[in-house]
């Protein structure tokens, strides 16, 4: 049997290959006419701000150059080379549709200051979008400007001081945002960065929000509350209706982070559960690619009674025509410049297009059966589930490594030894409640045999811990690298952050 | 399946989920398409659109109509780098993690600066962020801002600013220089001022030629200056580094992305090594290291005790989702370009707006440049015998995107427009341009 390796190629640096005179990219030379008419180039250019030598940037053929960066892409795994079930990260498969549809010319080569009505195709395409993801979250109102989650959090933050300050006045003492001790970071960062407090409400014996420790926390100075549903450990917030009376009735608002969405789609939506604030992670639940990091967006959408903060600008549809309104009279302002990410928003359009009403219904039961699956091929010995037994979880659950700690294996070193087999580890050490977490989201387009052979990996793994240790310890040994010094990159000292110092 | 887990439907997975809240009935969204379906209808609404390949662009102010090299399609549309995530992993990382690794350095290279981020989002939200760290470095409560920035980012500045308590003072701009003016930054600056942000060039296009001396007035107050530049001008201008600049950010569009109506974008953020600086700097950071095991290089992330997922309220941003494939492109395209390709590249774009200007000027009712200071890519004039907005919309009839009437942005600014010019125009473009004009005055 054949055994995975992933490539490996000795690939310097740019400055290593670089050689005087070397060019990859020729332009157009400045016409000679153009030039008789405007004199000496330097001369255009204030003494004083005139660069005197070149930047200092390496010199590569054209084939050099391709070379180094496919190169550098074979040493990066990814969703389509294999299974990637990064918990919180809905890692699935992204449709090659869109790849075709999203270069087309008519779509990027438009500059965003164009008149509206030579733009009316994507005005129209994302004034759709908007309105099919408030129908799928049971909101208001959607705005498409935020590039991503985070992003969309921040703005929804915003939107709620406004609020507080438009109802109660400026100084008004709502200055609590409350987050689960499960939140994603993004959560209370986010609350933290919009100025509010950030008090951490404790996850109950099952793993939910507790429910007397909220009401001990819930006041008049509750701003409100962020909340993941399902929550990072795949349970569903069975009282979240009772979170949602004892907040709303303290005054104070709901926040969805939709991180989680992929288990929901079509049974149950943010807004009736009485969210009012929500953003989803497109590159998440509705399958754009993730691009190494990014960009993704994070559409926002709200209730009717916060339309009037909601960022500028929005697209409104008068007649037959789009257009931009920037008349919101008490908007939170810009966020960012133009309209959103909107290359990324195209591809959603194409992907509720593709999955229709039933494929989206279909889609998130997929991706609850499949984590159930996974789940219940795991042997428990060495994997215990966190919290609650019973209670079925959604897409995504978590498990601790925690047995093999006696044979000194870590969470840590299980996600090593999962890139030996040609597969990406689960996210680990998350949620923070859990020790040695294995944070595991398989989504709903992995085959049932990719799920079998990541049990069976896990399984065997969690066997050989307890035999021989030191073969997890040292993994991994067939990637392209072998387990890094991060102590040393990130050391004052050994800290190197650009290739100055190896010039 | 169902067998293994122990439920006898799909259904049984959800019922936990109370009753009440459960959607009754279906979402109101349509059949599943084919894709020969959705290719049929999205192009049919796309074809609505006028695009820059059937019209000449000569719109800019913060997306500029640049080419891109073939080679970045390429390298962009391998799906192991577009389809990976965040690289939590670094050991099956690694090629996205050197990328960028030099795409960190390469702007460090352009801009003179000692450290890089691996992106934002955006210029405006990187101009947004550098203030909130700028507060956190001194704690001082006072921003100064230039009123020749970008519109979008002023306004971007005062969304990111405003929870902290952190004030903006507008600095004018000179009426006839159209550079920011100098006795007004003076006059504002005291101890209180917690950094000034300036663009160079301009949002008016202008290049800002005092700045040296206003970094060091600046400094000598002990404030920081937040430089927001065009990368692309750096072949030609002075990087920001050599200057002064504490935080330089910027729109790296130019360098190898298409418009897209506007995004997704790629916001440049770098400053010093200093760690005060650095340790405030927002995003992710990318590092050089080795293996434990032998001395073979590699990379991963560093400095992640900043972050979200490990500092949580206390982080210096919530930045996690960034732009990190639009920094691999402009990777690649300053790669492509080399120093030779990124001076020669200013050149062209510096001759063909002056050529313009030159042309343009010509023409009765128009004055142009409106400001006497030079300028790089963006041109302001003005116009008096025909309402700029009536200039935009009859170009467009005619085949032509731009200028952008800035009326919309300057309320004193109702007879001005701003047209930009990139490698993508040649003389008879901007010849075309001219002749265009001439017939609507």
């Amino acid at each position: 049997m054949k055994k995975y390796r992933q490539a490996i190629w000795d690939e310097p640096l740019l400055i290593e290959i670089s050689k005087p005179g070397r060019r990859g990219f020729r332009l157009s030379s400045i016409e000679p006419d153009l030039m008789s008419q405007i004199g000496d180039l330097d001369k255009l250019i204030p003494s004083e701000m005139r660069r005197s030598e070149k930047p200092e940037l390496p010199s590569l053929s054209e084939l050099q150059v391709l070379r180094h960066f496919i190169r550098l892409s074979q040493m990066n795994f990814a969703i389509d080379l294999g299974f990637y079930p990064l918990g919180s990260c809905t890692m699935k498969y992204n449709p090659k549709i869109s790849d075709r549809i999203c270069s087309d010319s008519s779509l990027r080569n438009l500059h965003p200051y164009q008149p509206e009505s030579s733009a009316q195709g994507i005005l129209e395409i994302l004034y759709r979008l908007s309105k099919m993801l408030e129908n799928i979250t049971g909101e208001d109102r959607v705005s498409l400007l935020p590039a991503a989650g985070a992003h969309g959090e921040y703005i929804g933050a915003l939107i709620m001081k406004a609020y507080h300050s438009d109802l109660e006045g400026k100084d008004n003492n709502r200055v609590e945002m409350i987050v689960p001790d499960s939140a994603h970071g993004t959560n209370p960062a986010s609350a933290s960065m919009a100025g509010y407090t950030v008090v951490t409400v404790d996850s109950d014996k099952r793993g939910m929000v507790d429910i007397e420790k909220l009401r001990s926390i819930v006041s008049e100075k509750t701003a409100g509350i962020m909340l993941t549903v399902p929550n990072t450990l795949g349970l569903f917030e069975k009282d979240i209706v009772l979170i949602s009376k004892l907040v709303h009735d303290a005054g104070g608002l709901l926040y969805y982070d939709g991180a989680n969405m992929n288990a929901l789609l079509g049974r149950v939506r943010p807004g009736d559960m009485g969210f009012d604030i929500i953003h989803l992670n497109v590159h998440k639940t509705f399958s754009t690619p993730h691009g190494g990091g990014g960009p993704g967006a994070g559409p926002i959408g709200v209730k009717s009674h916060l339309i009037p903060y909601l960022p500028t600008p929005l697209i409104e549809k008068e007649g037959q025509t789009f257009k931009l309104s920037y008349d919101i009279p008490k908007s939170v302002g810009r966020v960012k410049s133009f309209y959103g990410n909107i290359g990324v928003l195209v591809r959603v359009y194409v992907y509720l297009l593709l999955m229709g009403r039933e494929g989206l219904k279909r889609s998130s039961d997929l991706a609850v059966l499949a984590s159930n699956y996974l789940l219940s091929k795991l042997d428990k010995n060495y994997y215990p589930l966190s919290h609650d037994k019973e209670i079925k979880r959604k897409h995504e659950f978590v498990v601790s490594s925690k047995p093999l700690l006696e044979k000194g294996v870590r969470a840590l070193d299980v996600a090593k030894k999962i890139l030996d087999e040609g597969m990406h580890a689960p996210s680990i050490y998350f949620p923070l409640i859990v020790n040695e977490a294995l944070m595991i989201e398989p989504t709903e387009t992995e085959p049932i045999e990719e799920l079998d052979k990541y049990a069976e990996v896990l399984n065997r793994i969690g066997k050989e811990s307890m035999t021989d240790p030191d073969a997890i310890l040292s993994s991994p040994k067939m990637t392209s690298i072998g387990r890094l010094d991060e102590y040393k990159a990130s050391h004052p000292k050994t800290m190197k952050l650009t290739w100055k110092s190896l010039r | 399946m169902l067998d293994s887990i122990g439920v006898k439907s799909i259904d049984d997975l959800f019922s936990d989920i109370p009753e009440e809240i459960l959607l009754k009935g279906e979402l109101n969204l349509g059949d599943s398409m084919s894709e020969l379906e959705i290719e049929r209808h999205i192009k049919k609404i796309l074809q609505k659109n006028t695009s820059t390949e059937s019209h000449l662009c000569f719109l800019g102010g913060g997306v500029w109509n640049h080419h891109v090299p073939s080679v970045v399609d390429t390298i962009l549309s391998r799906s192991e780098f577009y389809t990976s995530y965040t690289p939590y992993q670094p050991e099956v990382s690694q090629g996205m993690l050197q990328a960028l690794f030099e795409y960190q350095s390469l702007i460090c290279d352009l801009t003179g600066m000692e450290v890089s981020n691996s992106s934002n989002y955006d210029w405006a939200t990187a101009v947004g962020e550098s203030c909130r760290m700028a507060h956190r470095i001194n704690k001082r409560r006072r921003i100064l801002v230039s009123r020749a920035v970008g519109p979008d980012r002023l306004s971007t500045i005062s969304s990111y600013c405003s929870p902290l308590g952190i004030t903006l003072d507008i600095i004018n701009f000179d009426e006839t220089s159209g550079e920011t003016s100098a006795s007004q930054l003076e006059a504002k600056l005291d101890d209180d001022v917690s950094a000034v942000y300036i663009e160079n060039p301009n949002f008016f296009g202008i290049i800002e030629s005092e700045i040296s001396n206003l970094s060091d007035l600046i400094h000598r107050r002990g404030a920081i200056l937040i430089m927001g530049i065009n990368p692309i001008s750096l072949g030609i201008l002075r990087s920001p580094g050599t200057y002064g600049a504490d935080i330089v950010v910027g729109e790296g569009q130019p360098l190898g992305l298409y418009m897209n109506y506007g995004g997704p974008l790629l916001g440049i953020f770098a400053t010093r090594e200093d760690p005060s600086f650095l340790r405030q700097m927002p995003g992710r950071i990318i590092g050089l290291t080795t293996a434990k095991e032998e001395d073979e290089r590699g990379f991963c992330m560093v400095l992640q005790a900043r972050e979200q997922h490990i500092r949580r309220e206390g982080a210096t941003s919530n930045l996690c989702t960034n732009q990190a494939l639009c920094a691999l492109a402009a990777s690649v395209y300053l790669s492509l370009l080399g120093g030779d390709g990124i001076v020669e590249l200013g050149k062209k774009i510096i001759a063909n707006t002056n050529y313009a200007n030159k042309v343009l000027s010509e023409l009765d009712g128009i004055r142009s440049p409106r400001f006497s200071s030079k300028f790089f890519q963006d041109l302001t004039l003005n116009v008096s015998n025909i309402a700029p907005q009536k200039l935009y919309d009859g170009l467009a009839v005619k085949g032509i995107l731009g200028g952008l009437p800035l009326g919309r942005f300057y309320p004193n600014m109702e007879r001005e427009l701003l047209f930009s010019f990139t490698e993508m125009h040649g003389k008879g473009d901007i010849d075309h341009l001219r002749d265009s004009i001439a017939e609507m005055l």
